[in-house]
């Protein structure tokens, strides 16, 4: 086991908030109508053993837009099929050429485990329940957008928070920065553990709570797929935490409705919400490649 | 292991401790035939022996008895075999190691019993047999207590699985008070464990792991302390203990005079959750290291007298089998030989339980778990299994150097004090310290 190369990007939770600055602010001078060929003649290897639309594609367009070369491998039609170990998998891509692997995977830690066993940076692009930090990264530079600082800023993040990668990493971004965040669900979703995940954590189990007095509002998709063995029910969940416009009230004006995205309209909030004047939605898509562009710059250093 | 003409050995000067017989002064042993010949203060015994042993410094005590090991034969040699596992033993000051059923096959019939105790399987310490309480330890019908005990078995257990039927858990305890045979429980109640990786905490929150709360284990030891205190001359054991909740059924039962036994790991009592790092799975166990509350009460449970014995639970696997995604790794860690090591530096350094203690938990404490005569003390007559040990030498544990096949350890490189200097089995030296 060694350290991960330099330019790993792992999670968040082990960042110092310098370095998140840092990757933010590069990420502000990245535009991807205007490419910049920091990484002419790298190769991208995105490996992914699970589904994605957002981050898999904005992340090779991140490549693109800085002349990288990308090459999509997925565990269906790879040797993955075969019963090749994550490791194996990772020499493989090492010995074609691979220059960066940014690596989804079902299982929290896979990333890891890659890392600490390559010589080449390792970006995770999502593990299992653990992290997700480039989106946590997105997210914070849409805030930034919208908000002026982090300074004394409410957040909500209400849904399945149990299950949710992008709750662990945002949790983890916020507080470094003194964030007051609230997380809102049943016991289900938001065990009394979560508040042991950072400081300035607090639950609530009710969504006006969790609202009130609030500056940005993250919501989260109910993951069907991650429900192994819970019972809850869907109707029980959406009287209580949809995300509707009178509900919206309760927050500031001026708040933000966020969501990772997909969304799923009609369950954790209405299409009026999706589409309304406060959601952020699409611009956290749009955002996504100039905030990889950044993570991509810095993990072959080239984070000028 | 017969220990006849071997040579005969004198061990001279030591510190002699030996808590079944309440001893614990400088003592000369002579060994001969296989047997504790004379036990007499220094310069004292006159008979001439072959060999002599200069144990000033020394701690001499009865060999160390290990309940609960995975030898992995028959069938999974690439993990570790009869002949590396008990070298492992050896080195690590064990006389006598009893190994668990879940092998490829499971042992379940008096054949792979006596194949399991046979000279041919190389081993060089005693090597007992726990047999599996149901057919293939799939939970169903049990299996035939009486036939495995007169092959040998020292008790049963479906380890690796609990043995999870209210009803099942009762017959095997029923058959096992008839026979006076221990029944030994891996307690989780797995029907809340499933595709869990570790134990229900912050850690694992942060961490994303599913978890195992330290309930799936308390409400098994809760529900067999019940039925050991109901079934008459009934012999609970309970396996790796990891919990304070479980601690509380164990007393409850010792209290009401039950005849329920415990045991814990070293790296129960050394290591806890938040050590699994960054998804290290050399930390993964099954039970999983528990909360620091958790390893608080087992310490107290060492020193109260609560934990009958320290067991390893000594889990060898092959480096594929770990080097995977946590969530897929196998569960275990290999534990002779640092067994002694973390309890001297742990629990007689750090947390000042006496030597007297230490020794009784590797020895007499195990012996009268599993009822095992002539062992677990050094009497006249018994036999001549015997452990000598520096409590004071400083070294580091190298995985590497390992006599396991396997490398899967939490501690590879870890400074510990107490080292193992030499391991007798049936008179006949197999291990010495440089």
């Amino acid at each position: 086991m060694n350290k991960p190369a330099r330019g790993s990007l792992l999670g968040i939770e082990h960042l110092e908030a310098k370095e998140i600055l840092g990757l933010l602010k590069l990420a502000r001078r990245m535009n991807p109508q205007k490419p910049r060929p920091l990484l002419r003649g790298k190769r991208v290897v995105l490996l992914f053993y699970e589904a994605s639309t957002r981050t898999r594609s904005s992340f090779e367009i991140a490549a693109k837009s800085l002349a990288g070369m990308t090459v999509l491998v997925q565990s269906s039609g790879s040797s993955i099929e075969k019963g090749e170990s994550v490791l194996d998998t990772g020499y493989t891509l090492r010995a074609v050429g691979a220059d960066c692997i940014v690596m989804r995977h079902p299982s929290a830690g896979a990333p890891h485990l890659m890392a600490s066993h390559l010589d080449i940076p390792v970006i995770n692009a999502g593990d299992g329940m653990h992290e997700h930090p480039s989106q946590a990264l997105l997210d914070a530079f849409t805030i930034l957008k919208h908000k002026r600082s982090f300074q004394g800023l409410r957040v909500a993040i209400i849904g399945d928070i149990l299950h949710s990668r992008v709750a662990r990493s945002s949790c983890h971004l916020l507080s470094k920065f003194g964030v007051n965040i609230t997380l809102c669900g049943p016991p289900e979703f938001v065990p009394d553990l979560a508040a042991t995940l950072a400081p300035g954590v607090r639950l609530t189990r009710h969504i006006e709570d969790a609202l009130r007095g609030t500056d940005v509002i993250m919501l989260l998709r109910v993951q069907k797929e991650r429900l192994a063995g819970q019972k809850i029910r869907l109707q029980d969940y959406i009287a209580r935490y949809q995300m509707t416009t009178a509900r919206l009230k309760l927050a500031k004006r001026d708040a933000i409705v966020m969501h990772p995205g997909p969304i799923i309209r009609g369950l954790e909030l209405t299409s009026e919400i999706a589409d309304g004047p406060q959601s952020v939605i699409v611009d956290e898509v749009h955002n996504g490649v100039p905030t990889r562009m950044a993570i991509l710059a810095r993990a072959m250093g080239k984070a000028k | 292991m017969s220990g006849k003409a071997t040579p005969s050995i004198l061990i001279k000067g030591g510190h002699f401790v030996d808590p079944a017989a309440k001893i614990n002064a400088v003592m000369d042993i002579l060994l001969r035939d296989g047997r504790v010949a004379e036990i007499a203060p220094p310069h004292q015994i006159r008979s001439a022996a072959d060999e002599k042993i200069d144990a000033r410094g020394l701690i001499v005590a009865p060999g160390f008895i290990d309940l609960h090991v995975h030898l992995r034969e028959p069938g999974q040699g690439y993990k570790e075999t009869i002949v590396t596992g008990t070298a492992a033993a050896a080195a690590g000051g064990f006389t006598t190691v009893c190994t668990m059923p879940n092998t490829a096959p499971v042992v379940d019939t008096p054949e792979w019993v006596t194949w399991l105790r046979s000279p041919e399987r190389g081993a060089v310490v005693n090597v007992l047999p726990i047999a599996a309480a149901t057919r293939s330890s799939a939970g169903g019908t049990l299996t035939d207590f009486a036939a495995l005990q007169r092959a040998g078995a020292v008790a049963v257990t479906d380890d690796g699985k609990p043995i999870l039927g209210d009803d099942t858990m009762r017959m095997a305890l029923r058959l096992g008070a008839e026979l006076n045979l221990p029944v030994v429980q891996h307690a989780e109640n797995t029907r809340i464990t499933e595709n869990c990786s570790m134990h229900s905490g912050p850690t694992s929150f942060r961490l994303g792991l599913r978890s195992m709360p330290a309930a799936a284990e308390a409400v098994i030891v809760d529900r067999d302390v019940t039925l050991a205190q109901q079934i008459r001359e009934s012999r609970l054991h309970v396996a790796h203990l990891s919990t304070s909740d479980a601690l509380k059924s164990v007393r409850r039962g010792k209290r009401a005079k039950a005849r329920v036994t415990c045991e814990v790991t070293p790296h129960h009592f050394t290591l806890i959750d938040e050590n699994v790092g960054e998804y290290n799975t050399n930390f993964k166990m099954n039970p999983p290291l528990r909360s620091a509350t958790d390893r608080e009460a087992i310490l107290v449970a060492l020193a109260d007298g609560t934990v009958d014995a320290i067991a390893t639970d000594h889990a060898p696997h092959a480096l594929h089998e770990k080097q995977v995604e946590f969530e897929r790794a196998a569960f275990g860690i290999t534990g002779l030989e640092t067994a002694l090591a973390l309890a001297i530096t742990k629990l007689h350094r750090e947390h000042k339980i006496p030597l007297m203690r230490i020794v009784e938990l590797f020895t007499s404490g195990p012996a009268r778990v599993f009822d095992l005569r002539g062992r677990g003390s050094l009497a006249k007559g018994n036999h001549a299994d015997v452990t000598i040990f520096d409590p004071k030498k400083r070294w580091t544990f190298e995985a590497a150097k390992s006599r396991s096949l396997s490398r899967n350890t939490p501690f590879d490189g870890w400074q510990l004090t107490g080292k193992v200097m030499a391991t007798i089995v049936g008179g006949k030296i197999l291990h010495r310290a440089d």
